[in-house]
Formats: structure tokens, sequence, C-alpha cells
């Protein structure tokens, strides 16, 4: 095999561009090592032929002023895909293939990009771990049986094991950034709004939001700057102006105020996350950024406020999937047996459970207590970020408690499972931006990540923190390729 | 002016020693008046092929997104504004969650706390004086698909041309007491709403349609009764039977000691009963809460007033104008201000017969002949076979003198085949009243001399006579002389 699939994103742009690679040779290279890498359950849906003809299209007609000039990129299964079956992760929708194209994904293709196809992810993306997927779990790359990560657990192993140059996550409490975090990847959380949600099966609309993934800051941040457009189709989507994220990178970030906040030290925190912490502390300060110690107070309300405002929003969200239009339908005796009948055998346990919670904190009698209340937290949340923000340029903090676990290890605990998301959460609860870099590896050889949290719509700042701190970090990811040989 | 009377012909039902007054409530659906749907660009045509008029929103496909229809909030304000309402500046979109077949989201988007518009009022009409209803809310939903139980023997068919259309939901005060309040209601809303083109009222469509809130109590009492909500009656005939039904049913419980059940209930119109459909205890819970797919709504200022721009002149204005400029009775104006097209039909022909006018004659042909003939040939008055031009044109030839009465009707008939002339049918078949003295004289004195002996006798008392002369002068002049003519005529040679 050739080194094609090793190659950055900006270098195979590059080499396309210079000639010295086709498209077709790209996509090759891409599918090859896919196919060889079938162990890590990566992949849902391949579609590789169609790729290789749309490469060689590509390559008949070449358009070098394109972003993405006949790149290869496969896409997590909750973006609807047109023509192409998009499942996310649920045996409910299992047949189900898109006359229509997501934003984000139509973004990509007008840019050049090619579809190779759509990666696992946990089903209706609400996992941490990629296995409360209908197709089953996912393996990181780093070791054999160890979870990628979740939910875009399938696009966080195709970057990290290089069956994609980079691809595209959905992040609703943490989604992008903690299998980023557990692949040694780089995972960008947009600002809601950023990303047109429109074509991306909806989990909780309010935290919903895709972005990007991949190898590095630099092609994380020319990713962003595809897929983030105003939408109208969208009513959530925001007009405001978009940076040139890639074009606009410095590594200047002399005098940036990063905050530290005292609550994300955590009780139980592994020592190993509290010495990556300090790490990046170091390495802003010798980019010549200052630190200054901030306060979130709500902070520790943000898991429970979060497990009440998705669920409720995912109960009423997941209501279409009742085996009438599409997708897998159970038979019945009437319409309330087939309805039953489908939700139980389509749906998995995890999706069930989150589908009564929501159920429930909606219910009357409940409402206030519950789903009113977090609103009312969730404000307050995001007032603390509004407050920091008056102090500091960006927030520091490590990305997940922990580096990746074993399979199985957490599957009946789901409370032990929600905790990945303990800082990852306050931001989807603020709808504010936040990255997840590689920053170094813990005991075993795992990797861990930082986290930067920006103020709304200043993705082109911490995209200028993470590329500065990347440089002094030098993070290489031990990849083996066990599951090849 | 007629005032706000206390209402001496109160509508009581009466059991042994008690009288019994009925509190009525109604949510009226209006279908707002709109090319395209509440939250996407489908079409809202009746009447089409099933399904086709569906896009992926209203479909619920994965991922799809719904996006506000900004006419749809203009038309909104505008009813809200034809209510007399409060119009909100900040209102939310919820959603409403049940599962059923047609309902493809598994919820309505609607709004539950924060609607787009407040209190307002409508007056009615009653044969006793006026009367006030309160509005107490206008929100704005989406109407769900339509299942079908009976093209297939196993399966329901689900058409969802319906799914996604906009609807406006009236809420009214329980301020109604009768059927004959609802039936008067009904009619000034739809009237207010065809005046501002928010909704075209059609009831057979299902355009207009309403739940109805009844409860009884003592007459006299202050307290409501425990009410009963009838689903979706789709005709103010069927409104006001369910009413009478669905009160004498509660009556009769009271009567008997028993308690009344909160409860939803359906009217048969076969049977003429209502019956129940779901108890209190088993009542949806439909777990609103603000759709999050959806910002809140905020209009501003400068887009109320814009509206208000574009408000015309509504059928409370019109009458009382009707009255001040035209000098009609307040029925008359009633009458014709209750639909649009009446009262411009109307005004087109006050304005076309000139100067020399007589507007009471032109009222009295409009509800009379008019209305006569549009009633048998089932046509609205936009669709007239006369048009307001002739028309005015044959009001002036029988005010000028031209025809008389009797002819006018003659002529009116000819009209109605092809919108003629009347000048020209006048002309055309001689109709013209013969208002010449000197010839008439010459036909009276010859009837007189054929009928001496009548003529005599008429001298001698017998007065009665007096119209058998009228009779053979207008015989023979083939009804044409001017009746006045002929009396004054008649008086002087008898």
């Amino acid at each position: 095999m050739s080194d094609i699939t090793k190659q950055t994103l900006s270098d195979l742009i590059k080499n396309i561009k210079a000639k010295k690679l086709s498209s077709e040779e790209v996509t090759k290279d891409f599918i090859q090592r896919s196919e060889k890498s079938n162990k890590l359950n990566a992949y849902i849906t391949e579609d590789f032929s169609n790729a290789l003809q749309k490469a060689k299209m590509f390559d008949q007609k070449p358009n070098f002023n394109l972003k993405l000039p006949g790149i290869p990129i496969a896409v997590k299964d909750l973006f609807c895909t047109k023509d192409v079956m998009t499942t996310a992760g649920s045996k409910i929708l299992n047949n189900f293939i898109p006359t229509y194209e997501s934003t984000v994904t139509q973004n990509i293709w007008n840019e050049g990009g090619i579809l190779l196809g759509k990666l696992n992810c946990d089903e209706f993306a609400m996992g941490s771990s990629n296995e409360t997927s209908y197709f089953g779990n996912v393996q990181n790359p780093i070791n054999e049986n160890l979870v990628p990560g979740g939910s875009s657990g399938g696009s966080a192993s195709a970057v990290c094991a290089q069956l994609t140059p980079i691809t595209i996550g959905t992040d609703t409490g943490g989604s992008i950034r903690q299998p980023a975090s557990f692949t040694g990847t780089v995972g960008l959380k947009p600002t809601y709004g950023s990303c047109s949600r429109y074509g991306i099966v909806a989990f909780a609309s309010s935290l919903d939001q895709a972005g990007p993934m991949a190898q590095n800051v630099k092609d994380c941040a020319l990713l962003q700057e595809i897929i983030s457009t105003h939408d109208t189709k969208d009513s959530t989507s925001i007009d405001f102006k978009r940076s040139q994220y890639s074009q606009d990178l410095n590594k200047n970030i002399k005098g940036k105020k990063i905050g530290i906040p005292k609550e994300y030290r955590v009780d139980s925190m592994p020592k190993e996350i509290e010495d990556l912490w300090q790490k990046g502390i170091d390495y802003v300060k010798d980019c010549g950024a200052e630190i200054i110690n901030i306060s979130l107070p709500h902070t520790k309300y943000a898991l429970p406020t979060y497990y009440i405002v998705a669920p409720a929003e995912a109960s009423s969200n997941l209501a279409r999937y009742d085996g009438v239009k599409y997708g897998f339908r159970a038979k019945g005796e009437n319409l309330i047996d087939m309805y039953e009948k489908t939700r139980s055998e389509g749906f998995g346990a995890e999706v069930q459970r989150r589908i009564m919670i929501g159920t429930y904190v909606l219910s009357s009698g409940y409402y206030d207590a519950y789903y009113l209340k977090a609103q009312k937290v969730r404000k307050l949340i995001k007032n603390d970020f509004d407050e920091a923000y008056k102090k500091v340029d960006a927030i520091l903090t490590p990305s997940t408690p922990s580096s990746a676990f074993k399979i199985g290890e957490k599957k009946d605990d789901p409370v032990s499972m929600y905790l990945n998301d303990i800082f990852t959460v306050p931001v989807n609860l603020a709808g504010l931006p936040g990255i997840s870099i590689p920053a170094g590896h813990d005991s075993k050889g795992y990797p861990l990540g930082l986290q930067i949290i920006g103020k709304a719509f200043d993705e082109q700042n911490i995209l200028n923190i993470a590329y500065a701190m990347e440089d002094k970090i030098n993070f290489k990811n031990k990849i083996s390729d066990w599951w090849i040989k | 002016m007629d005032q706000v009377s206390n209402n001496k012909l109160d509508y009581l039902i009466s059991r042994k020693d008690n009288l019994y007054e009925i509190i009525i409530g109604l949510e009226v659906h209006a279908q707002v008046t709109s090319e395209s749907k509440l939250f996407s660009s489908s079409a809202t045509k009746f009447g089409a092929e099933p399904n086709t008029q569906v896009s992926l929103v209203d479909a619920a496909f994965p991922g799809m997104l719904p996006v506000i229809n900004e006419f749809c909030i203009k038309q909104a304000i505008k009813t809200g504004i034809g209510l007399k309402a409060k119009i909100n500046k900040r209102s939310i979109f919820d959603r409403k969650n049940y599962f059923y077949a047609d309902l493809p989201q598994g919820y309505q988007i609607s709004q539950f706390k924060d609607p787009i518009v407040g209190e307002g009022k409508v007056i009615l009409d009653m044969p006793n004086g006026q009367k006030e209803v309160g509005i107490e809310r206008l929100h704005l939903e989406q109407d769900a698909g339509k299942s079908i139980h009976d093209l297939d023997p196993q399966n329901t068919l689900v058409d969802l041309n319906r799914s996604g259309v906009a609807l406006m939901e009236i809420v009214s005060k329980p301020d109604l007491r009768s059927p004959d309040e609802v039936s008067a209601y009904i009619k000034k809303l739809r009237s207010i709403m065809r005046y501002l083109g928010t909704c075209d009222g059609n009831m057979q469509e299902g355009s207009l349609r309403a739940d109805v809130n009844v409860s009884v109590r003592i007459k006299g009492s202050k307290n409501l009764g425990t009410r009963c909500e009838i689903k979706n009656v789709n005709s103010i005939k069927f409104m006001q039977m369910a009413i009478e039904y669905e009160a004498n049913r509660q009556v009769d419980l009271i009567e008997e000691g028993k308690s009344i059940d909160q409860e939803t209930r359906l009217f048969d119109t076969k049977k003429n009963e209502t019956r129940s459909m779901r108890s209190k205890e088993d009542a949806h819970d439909y777990r609103y809460f603000p759709d999050p797919d959806l910002l809140p709504l905020e209009v501003s200022e400068e887009f109320i007033d814009n509206i208000k721009k574009d408000i015309p002149e509504l059928p409370d204005d019109k009458k009382r104008r009707f009255i001040d400029e035209f000098k009609l009775s307040p029925y008359e104006a009633t009458i014709l201000v209750s639909d649009i097209d009446t009262a411009k039909y109307f005004e087109e022909v006050v304005t076309k017969m000139g100067k020399n006018k007589d507007i009471k004659l032109a009222v009295n042909w409009i509800t009379g002949e008019l209305f006569a003939v549009l009633n048998s040939k089932n046509l609205e008055i936009s669709q007239s076979p006369v048009s307001s031009k002739n028309f005015a044109i044959l009001i002036n030839l029988i005010k000028n003198g031209t025809i008389s009465g009797k002819i006018a009707k003659t002529v009116f008939e000819l009209m109605i085949e092809g919108d003629k002339d009347p000048q020209k049918i006048v002309e055309e078949n001689g109709l013209k009243q013969q208002s010449d003295p000197k010839a008439l004289e010459a036909l009276i004195d010859k009837i007189i001399n054929d009928n001496r002996e009548k003529a005599v006798e008429y001298k001698q008392g017998k007065v009665k006579l007096f119209g058998f002369f009228v009779g053979q002068a207008m015989k023979a002049s083939s009804g044409k002389a001017n009746p006045q003519l002929i009396n004054e005529l008649l008086k002087k040679k008898l």
C-alpha cells in the first residue's frame, strides 16, 4: 500500500492540484484501506463503486479551484445523503434511502468532495462509546477492544485509522469532541447555528450541531470553512459573518486571555488528566497567552440539565419513527399494536431509555419540576460563560475525564457512561464552540485530549489557539494497524 | 342606533320548576387562506389527488425542518386586527405531542402559552339588539392529514395533502347562550374573515369547523357547570343540533340528581345525538413544549402597522356607514354587509344609478328579486347573472317611470338570460310604460263606455268596483299603462 492515506488533507489537496495525484488514485487507496479495515466496523454503508466513478469523472474534468478537489470523504450516518442509505445507526431506519441531501454534506460535494460511505455511530447519536449502534460497536484503532467514543465513533475511528482524510460528525453533548479525544484526533463542535441542521437526523434540536473531525487543526479549519453556511431551510441557522477559517488560521495567540474554570477540577479526576491540563496551561503560556482563573459556578448542574433537555427533545423528535411512512414496520393487530411493536423492535435499549426519560419530564405534573427547571438552569449555565467571557477570550479544560475505555466496560452503567460528557455538555447547553485536540497519552499509551471553549461565533479564535498549541504539543498518534495484520 | 340590550328572548330549558341556561364557548378552526402551508411550500388547493401536495417536511422525513410562512403570520395578525384583538409581538410555537397515523411528525406544531393574538371581541346583531362576544385568543397551528377508513377493507389509508396546512384556532369566551347566538357568531366571524381575505369560511370543504363547549346552569346562578366539548362540528346546523341535544342531556342528568362528567364528545349527525369519545381521565397528555426547531416569533410595531394599512372597511363600520350615508334601516344594513360581495354589489349599484337614485328601491330589489334568483340557482352574488350596471339601469327605469314595478319583474326575468341591458329589453319588447295622459284618457273613456252598468253601480257606492276598472285598463294596455295615472284618471272620470 502506498502512503497516500497517510497524507494530511492539505497535502492531498496540494498533490491533486499539482497533478501529482489523481482523484482516482487517492480514492482507490482510501477504498482499499477501508476494505482491509472491516474489523474496525467503522462503516455502516460503503459507497465505494460510486466514489470511484465520481473520482474518474473529476479527473476527466478537474476543477482545481474547488476547496476539496476530488477528495474522498466518509461521513457520519446521521447525515441524509441522496440515494444512499441513511440509518442513524438504528434498525428503525435500516432500509431508509433519502431522496435529499443534508446542507452540510451538500456543501462538501459542492467543493469537490466525494462520498466514500456512511460511518457508524451510536443509535440516533445517543451514546458515548458507539456501543448502542444497531450495526455493532466500532473498534478504536488505538487498541483492540477499546471504544472509539461516541456518538461519532465511526467517524473518529475512520479518521484515526486513515480510512478517510477528514470527516464530519455531530455533537449534541460531546459526540465530536469525546471520540476525537479517545482517538487522538481533532474535533470541532461549532457554535449552535453555525452549521445547518437541515437533513441531519435530529436527536436534540436545540443542542445538535455538525462539525469537522480531522487529523490536525488546519484540516479541521478548512472543513469548518466549507460546512458552515447560513441556511434558510433551518430556522435556527444564524446569519453571521463567517471567517475563512483555514486562510485566517495563525499561531499568534500572544496576549490572549485563557480561562481555567475551577469547577472542572471534579472529584475523582485521574491524576493523568490533572497533569495533562497543567501541561496544556504551560503550552498556552509558552505561546504568550495569559492564564486567568475563572469560575463557572453552575457546572455541576450541567449534566443533569442535559439529561432532561436532550431526552425531552429526543422523545418528540423520534415520534416520527412510527412505522407508518418509512423505515422499519412491525406487523400489528391494530394501529396502537403496530406502533408498540415497531418502536419496541426498532429502537435499541438506550434510545428507549431516553424516550422514556424525555416523555416523563414533559408530562403534565412533572413539566415544571423537570423541563422548565432545566431550561432555567440552562440559562444560568449560559450566564456563567457570559460572565467569564468578560474576563477571558477562551477557556481551556480537559476534553474527557478519562481516556478510552474497554468495549463493554460501561455498557450496563448508564450513569457512569453519561459522566463521560461532563466537560463537553456545558458547551452544548450554552451553544458555544468547542474544539478537542490531542494533547498527550496516558500511562496505557491511549490519547488524551484538551478542550478549548470559545465565545459564540469565535471559532477562528479557538482554532488559532488550537493551532498554536498543536505546534507545541507535537502529538503523534501511535497506530499499529493491528486490525489489518 | 341599536344598543346592547338585555336579552328578552332568552333561550332557556325548563324542567319542572327549574329554568336552565346554556353556556357555550367555541374553538373555531379556520383554515388560513394561503397558497402554501404554514411551515412548507406545498400547495393547499382543496380537492387535489391524495398525497400530491406533500413535501418532505409535511411527511416528517428525517432531518426535515419547519420554516415559518410569513404570509400566514400576516393573515393571523390581520384576523386579530379584525377581531379588535391584542396582537402579541412575541409568540411561541409549541409541539403538541400525540401519535396518530395522519400526524406524520408525531406532534402538531401549535401555540400553547404564548399565542400570536390575545383578547378581542365580536359584535353580534341579534333580533333583540347587539351582543358582544369575547375572544380569548387566536393562535396558529398545523392541520393534520386525513385518515380514510372506508376505502379498503383491511387498511386505513392516509392522505397528507392537508398535513401542515395553516389553521387559526379562534377561542371565544363562554359568552354564547343559545344555538341562534352560535349561528350568528359563526356567521359574523366568517364574514369578518371573508372581508379580510384570511379564511374563505367554506364549511363544506372543512375550511371552518368548530369544537363546541357546552355547559348548563340554573338561570341566575353565578357558577359555571361542568362542560363537555363536542369535537369537530362542521356546519352551523349541526352545531345548533348538537348544542340542543347536549344541553338537554346535561339538564336531564342534573334533574336526575346525577353529575356531569367532563369529557370530549362526538356529534352523530345521523342519530342527532352526542356520545362520549373520551373522559377527562383518558385525556391525552400532549406534553407541550416550545418547538426547538423554531425561534420565538417576534414581530415589530412597523410590521403590524403595515398590515393595519391593508385592513379594509369591516362589516360593523360598513353597516354604520350604510345607515348614515344611505339612510338604511339597521336591519337592511345588516343584511347587505353580512357578505362582502353583497355589500360590494350594493355599492356598485348605488354608484351606477347616478344622481337621481332611489336607494330604498334598490335595496328592496336586491334583497327581494335578486336574492330569490340567486337562491333558486344556488349562486353567490359574485356569480350574479345580472351585473350591477344593468341592475342599476333597471332600478332607474322603475324610478323614472319608464316601466312599472310589475313590468320590471318581466324585464328582470329576461335580464337573467345573458345579462341583457334592460333598456334594450324594454324597447325591443315594447314594454315602455304608457304615461301619455291623452292616450290613457281615451282608453279609460272606452272602458267606462263599455261597462256603463258597472260605472253606475260604482257611483251608487260599490267602491270595490274601482279595482275592476283598473284591471280592465291594465289589460287593455297589456300592462304598460302607468298605474298611478290610471288611478288618477279613473277617479276623475268615474
